[in-house]
C-alpha cells in the first residue's frame, strides 16, 4: 500500500519507519544541533586516539634510549598525533560547538543548508576513519603533520618493487607504500568537509539572522565562526592542490616536487603552508570566540571594545594569508623575501594583542564569578599569552634559524594550541554543556580538571622551551644521555601524564552526569544568566529552536530582555 | 560565598572562615599580613599549585645531565660570531616578552583579585569599550613590536656571510642518514661531480680555528636542515638547491652538530661533530686525510681487506689505493681516524665497531647498512682490525 499503513485483520499498525528509531534518527538527521552533538562526540573519541600518541610518544622519549617503540612506529605516532588533532580533534570540535551554537545564536532554526550538513559530517567521519583504517595495514602515515616532499614523494615504479638502497635516492622512492596515501585521500575527505561546513556558515550567518541582529550585533562566537569558515574556504584549495600534485607524482609518474626531474621540493612548503597559516588561524579564531563569549558572562558586564575584538578578527584572517613563509625561514629564501615575511608575522601579533588587551579590560571592573567555563577563560589568557609571546620570538629571523625545527617550535605550538584552542574548547563544553544535554557538569571535577590541566601543560610545555635551546631537534625518536637534556625530557612526560588524568577526570564527569541520573543538577535554560539567544530557550532546545524568532534591539538580547529597566539599546544604542 | 579555582582550597577555607569569623573585617582581608592570612590567600589563588609547576621545571632542568661529560649544544653558549649575534636577539626578546607577560599577567591578577564577586557586592557598571584606550593599546604593541622588527632586519644583515679572502669552502652532503663532507679546495672536486676526492670525511667536519668556514649545502634525496647550535643556526639542505650557510668558530673544541629537519627514519641519528682546531693541528690533519689509505701491515689487516673487497661492502664503500671506489656509503679511506661511525650513533672504537658489523640494522633500525649475509665473528675481527687500521 502506498500509505505508509499495514492493514492487519482491519485493525491500522503504523509502520515504523528506520528512520524513527533512535539509531535511525542519529544517522538520517539534518537537525544542526544533533550533527553538532555528533561532530563533537567524534571529535572528542578523535582527541582520545591523539592523545594516547601523545602520551606514546612522551613515555618513548622519557629517558634517553628508550625502545618502547621502533623508529618507524614512533614516525606514524608523531604523524598521526599532529594530524588528528589538527584535522580530526580541534577543527571537528569547533565546527561541531559552531554547528550547536551558531544557529541557536542568530536566532535561526537550523543551518541554511541543512543536508550538506550532515553530508559535511558524514565526510569527515569517514575521512577520520580511513585515516586511522591505515594502522590496520601496518602502514600509517609517516612523514609527518606536514608531509614535507620529497620525504613523502615515491614513483610509481617505487610500489611494490624491491628498492635497491644504491639507486634509491636518484629513483626518488622515499616513501613507497600506502602510507602517505592514506594521508592524502583521508585529508581530502576532510578537505570536503571542511569547505562545506564553511560556506554553510557563510550562509547561515550572512541570511538567516533573526531580525534586528546586524553584522555589529552578532556574538563574538559568531563573528570568529564566520571569519573562520572565510579561511577554510580559501586555505583548503591549495592543500587540496598540493596534495592532488603528490597523489600524480606518486602514482602518475609526474615530477613536480622531485628535483632531480626538474621538479621543485619547496613547491610542496609554499603550497602547504599557504594553506597551513591560515590553518593555524581557523585552529584558535573560534577559541577566540569562546573566550569573548564566557568572559563578559562570568564578569557580568559587555565585552570589553567589541568593535575592536570583531574587527581584529578579521585583520588576522586577512593578514593569516600573509605570513605563510615565516614557517620557511631556514630553507634560504632571499634576505629581502624573510624580511618581508618577517614583517607581515610581526603585525598580525598586534591585533592579537589587542584581543588579548580587551579581554583583560573585561575582567576589569567586573564582578567575577569563577565557574569552572570562567577558570578556562583567564587560563586560556595567560596561556595563551606565552604562546603569543614565543611566537613573537619565532618571528625574529636570525634566533628563528636557531629555534626553528626545535623543541622551542614544539613548545610554541602546544602553548598555542593546548593553552589556547584546548583550554577554548574546554571552557567552551563546560559552558554549552547544559545548554545542550540539560544537565549541570560537576564543579568540583570541573575545578580539579583544569588545575590538572594547567600544571599538566606547563610541566609538559614549559621545558620543551628550554630543549629547544639546549638544541634538541624536534621529532627524534630517541636522544643520547648526557646531553642535559634528560631531566626536562622526564619532566614533559610527567607533564604529559598529568594532562591524561585530567582528560580522565573528564570523562568520568561526564559519565556520571549523564548517566547517574541523581548526579547531576538539571540545567534551566539560562544557568549562568548569560547575554546571547541561544540562553533564551529551553536546555535542551526544542527542534525548532525558539517558539517565535526573538527580535534584537542590542549586542546582548537576552541581558535586554533579563533587564527592562536598563537594557543596552536604551544605554549604547548598539 | 567566595568562588576559587580549587576546590580543595575552598574547603580549607569554610574551616579558616569559620574560625576567624568573630575578628575578621573588610580592612583586615584588604591589608593582611599575618602568616595564617598570606596561607589563605595562597590556598585561594591556587598558587600552590604554580609553585609547583614552576619548581618542578626548574628541578627538572638539574637532573642528571652532563655526567658522561658530553657537551649540551645549547644556542646559549655561542662559540663564533653567528650563533653569537643570534642569542644576543634571544636575550633581547626575553626581556621584552618578559615585561609584557608580567605585565598582562599582573594587571590580569589584579583584576581577578579585587574585582572578584563578594557578598552585597553591586552589578557593575556595564561599560563596552574606550576609544582612547582601544588605540592606545594597539600603538603600544605596534610600537614594542616595530622596534622588535628592527632589531631583527639589524642582525639578518649583521650575519650575512662577510666577503673576505681566507676563508675555507666545505661541501655538506646529507645522506640519509649520516653527513659526507669534501674540501674542494684541496683536490679537483667540483659543486655537484661525483668523482672521487681525496678529502672526504663523514660525519666528521674539521675546521681551523677563527677562519670563516662557507659550506655548500646539498642533497640528492630528502630535505636535511644542517644545525651546529654553538655556531650557527640551521639552514636547510635542500635537492635542486643551491643552499649556502657559513659559521667560525672562535674557540678550539668538538661541538655537536645535528640534522633539524625530519628526514625518515633515522632522522634522531643524523649527528655530526665539528672538530674546531689550531691552523696548524688543522694542516696536519688534512695532510693526513690527503694520503693515500694505508696499506694493511699485519696478516689480519690483510685478511680484514680481502673481506672488505669480496664480501660485498665495496659495493657501497670506497677505500682510496684499492678498487673500492663506490660512493653510496661513507668513504673510509681514512675509517680510523674519526671518533665517530654509523651517523653519530656510536664512538669509534673495535668493540662499537663489531657490534655494528655483527648487525647494523640493530644499532640503526632502517638505515641503508643491509650486509649481503651475517659476518661471521672471525670476518668481523679481521674487518675491525683492517679498518681501525686506516688512519
Amino acid at each position: 500500500m502506498a500509505t505508509g499503513t499495514v492493514v492487519t485483520r482491519g485493525r491500522a499498525i503504523p509502520r515504523q519507519r528506520w528512520s524513527d528509531t533512535t539509531l535511525g534518527s542519529w544517522i538520517t538527521t539534518t537537525d544542526h544541533k544533533r550533527i553538532g552533538i555528533l561532530y563533537i562526540y567524534t571529535a572528542f573519541t578523535f582527541f582520545l586516539a591523539g592523545g594516547i600518541e601523545a602520551e606514546l610518544i612522551r613515555l618513548q622519549l622519557a629517558q634517553p634510549n628508550e625502545k618502547l617503540l621502533t623508529p618507524q612506529q614512533y614516525d606514524q605516532v608523531f604523524t598521526m598525533h599532529g594530524t588528528t588533532m589538527i584535522f580530526l580533534f580541534i577543527m571537528p570540535m569547533m565546527t561541531g560547538l559552531g554547528n550547536y551554537v551558531v544557529p541557536l545564536m542568530v536566532g535561526a532554526r537550523d543551518m541554511a543548508f541543512p543536508r550538506i550538513n550532515a553530508l559535511g559530517y558524514w565526510l569527515l567521519l569517514f575521512g577520520g576513519l580511513f585515516m586511522y583504517a591505515s594502522f590496520l595495514t601496518g602502514g600509517a602515515p609517516n612523514a609527518g603533520w606536514f608531509n614535507y616532499a620529497p620525504l613523502s614523494d615515491a614513483a610509481p615504479a617505487c610500489f611494490g618493487a624491491p628498492v635497491n638502497v644504491a639507486t634509491a635516492p636518484l629513483s626518488g622512492c622515499f616513501a613507497p607504500g600506502q602510507n602517505v596515501d592514506f594521508w592524502i585521500i583521508g585529508l581530502n575527505m576532510l578537505g570536503i568537509a571542511s569547505i562545506t561546513s564553511g560556506l554553510n556558515f557563510i550562509v547561515t550567518v550572512f541570511r538567516l539572522r533573526a531580525p534586528g541582529l546586524t553584522i555589529n550585533r552578532m556574538p563574538l562566537f559568531t563573528w570568529m565562526t564566520l571569519v573562520t569558515s572565510f579561511l577554510l574556504v580559501f586555505a583548503m584549495p591549495s592543500l587540496t592542490t598540493a596534495s592532488a600534485l603528490l597523489l600524480l607524482d606518486r602514482h602518475l609518474g609526474t615530477h613536480f616536487y622531485q628535483a632531480n626531474h626538474g621538479g621543485d621540493p619547496l613547491l610542496w612548503q609554499h603550497l602547504f603552508w599557504s594553506f597551513g597559516h591560515p590553518e593555524v588561524y581557523i585552529l584558535i579564531l573560534p577559541a577566540f570566540g569562546i573566550i569573548s563569549e564566557v568572559l563578559p558572562v562570568f564578569s557580568r558586564k559587555p565585552l570589553f571594545g567589541y568593535t575592536f575584538v570583531a574587527w581584529s578578527g578579521v585583520a588576522i584572517g586577512f593578514l593569516s594569508f600573509t605570513v605563510w613563509a615565516h614557517h620557511m625561514f631556514a630553507v634560504g629564501l632571499p634576505l629581502v623575501a624573510q624580511a618581508f615575511f618577517a614583517s607581515t608575522t610581526t603585525l598580525i601579533a598586534i591585533p592579537t594583542a589587542v584581543k588579548i588587551f580587551n579581554w583583560v579590560g573585561t575582567v576589569y571592573g567586573g564582578k567575577l564569578k569563577f565557574d569552572v567555563p570562567m577558570c578556562f577563560a583567564l587560563g586560556f589568557i595567560v596561556m595563551f599569552l606565552i604562546g603569543g609571546l614565543n611566537g613573537v620570538a619565532l618571528a625574529v629571523v636570525p634566533f628563528d634559524y636557531q629555534a626553528t625545527d626545535s623543541y622551542f617550535v614544539v613548545s610554541h605550538l602546544h602553548y598555542v594550541l593546548f593553552g589556547g584552542s584546548v583550554l577554548g574548547i574546554f571552557a567552551g563544553i563546560y559552558y554549552w554543556f547544559p545548554k545542550m544535554s540539560g544537565k549541570m557538569l560537576n564543579a568540583k571535577l570541573g575545578y580539579l580538571q583544569f588545575w590538572l590541566f594547567i600544571i599538566g601543560l606547563n610541566l609538559a610545555f614549559f621545558p620543551m622551551h628550554i630543549l629547544g635551546l639546549l638544541g634538541m631537534p624536534r621529532r627524534q625518536y630517541t636522544y643520547p644521555a648526557g646531553l642535559g637534556w634528560d631531566g626536562l625530557n622526564l619532566t614533559a612526560t610527567i607533564g604529559a601524564l598529568i594532562i591524561a588524568l585530567g582528560v580522565l577526570v573528564f570523562l568520568l564527569n561526564w559519565a556520571l552526569t549523564l548517566f547517574w541520573p541523581r548526579y547531576a543538577p538539571v540545567a534551566s535554560g539560562d544557568p549562568w544568566d548569560a547575554f546571547t539567544l541561544e540562553w533564551d530557550t529551553t536546555s535542551p532546545p526544542p527542534a525548532y529552536n525558539f517558539e517565535t524568532i526573538p527580535v534584537v534591539r542590542s549586542r546582548r538580547p537576552f541581558y535586554d530582555l533579563k533587564h527592562p529597566e536598563d537594557p543596552d539599546w536604551k544605554r549604547t544604542g548598539h | 560565598m567566595i568562588y576559587t579555582c580549587e576546590p580543595r582550597a575552598r574547603r580549607f577555607l569554610k574551616v579558616r572562615e569559620r574560625r576567624a569569623a568573630p575578628t575578621r573585617n573588610h580592612a583586615a582581608e584588604e591589608v593582611g599580613g599575618s602568616p595564617m592570612e598570606l596561607r589563605r590567600r595562597l590556598a585561594r589563588w591556587g598558587v600552590a599549585p604554580l609553585l609547583v609547576v614552576f619548581s618542578a621545571i626548574v628541578f627538572g632542568g638539574c637532573g642528571p645531565g652532563t655526567s658522561t661529560g658530553e657537551r649540551t649544544p645549547s644556542i646559549l653558549n655561542p662559540s663564533g660570531p653567528v650563533a653569537l649575534k643570534e642569542s644576543y636577539l634571544f636575550w633581547f626578546i626575553l626581556v621584552v616578552a618578559t615585561i609584557v607577560f608580567v605585565g598582562v599577567t599582573g594587571v590580569l591578577l589584579y583584576s581577578i583579585w579585587r574585582f572578584r564577586e563578594r557578598p552585597g557586592m553591586p552589578a557593575p557598571r556595564q561599560i563596552s569599550g574606550n576609544t582612547a584606550l582601544e588605540i592606545g593599546w594597539t600603538i603600544l604593541p605596534a610600537v614594542i613590536l616595530f622596534i622588535v622588527l628592527i632589531g631583527t632586519i639589524y642582525t639578518m644583515v649583521q650575519i650575512t656571510e662577510p666577503a673576505q679572502a681566507q676563508s675555507l669552502t666545505v661541501r655538506a652532503i646529507g645522506h640519509q642518514w649520516w653527513w659526507e663532507f669534501r674540501y674542494p679546495g684541496y683536490n679537483n672536486d667540483n659543486p655537484g661531480s661525483n668523482q672521487i676526492a681525496v678529502v672526504v670525511t663523514g660525519d666528521e667536519l674539521h675546521v681551523p680555528v677563527g677562519m670563516v668556514v662557507h659550506v655548500d649545502l646539498e642533497s640528492n634525496n630528502v630535505i636535511h636542515s644542517f644545525w651546529i647550535p654553538e655556531l650557527a643556526g640551521k639552514t636547510d639542505v635542500i635537492p635542486g638547491h643551491n643552499n649556502t650557510l657559513w659559521f667560525q668558530a672562535d674557540r678550539a673544541g668538538t661541538y655537536r652538530g645535528e640534522c633539524a629537519e625530519y628526514c625518515g627514519t633515522q632522522h634522531a641519528n643524523m649527528d655530526f661533530i665539528v672538530v674546531a682546531q689550531s691552523p696548524d693541528d688543522f694542516a696536519t690533519w688534512l695532510q693526513a686525510q690527503e694520503a693515500v689509505a694505508a696499506t694493511p701491515t699485519s696478516d689480519i689487516q690483510k685478511a680484514g681487506q680481502h673481506d672488505f673487497l669480496t664480501l660485498g661492502c665495496a659495493a657501497c664503500h670506497s677505500i682510496s689505493g684499492t678498487i673500492a671506489a663506490a660512493q653510496v656509503g661513507p668513504n673510509l679511506s681514512h675509517f680510523g681516524s674519526r671518533s665517530l661511525i654509523a651517523g653519530g650513533v656510536l664512538s669509534n672504537n673495535p668493540e662499537n665497531l663489531a657490534t655494528w658489523l655483527n648487525d647494523p640494522q640493530a644499532v640503526k633500525p632502517g638505515n641503508d647498512m643491509v650486509l649481503p649475509e651475517k659476518l661471521n665473528s672471525t670476518q668481523i675481527d679481521e674487518l675491525v682490525q683492517y679498518l681501525e687500521s686506516l688512519k
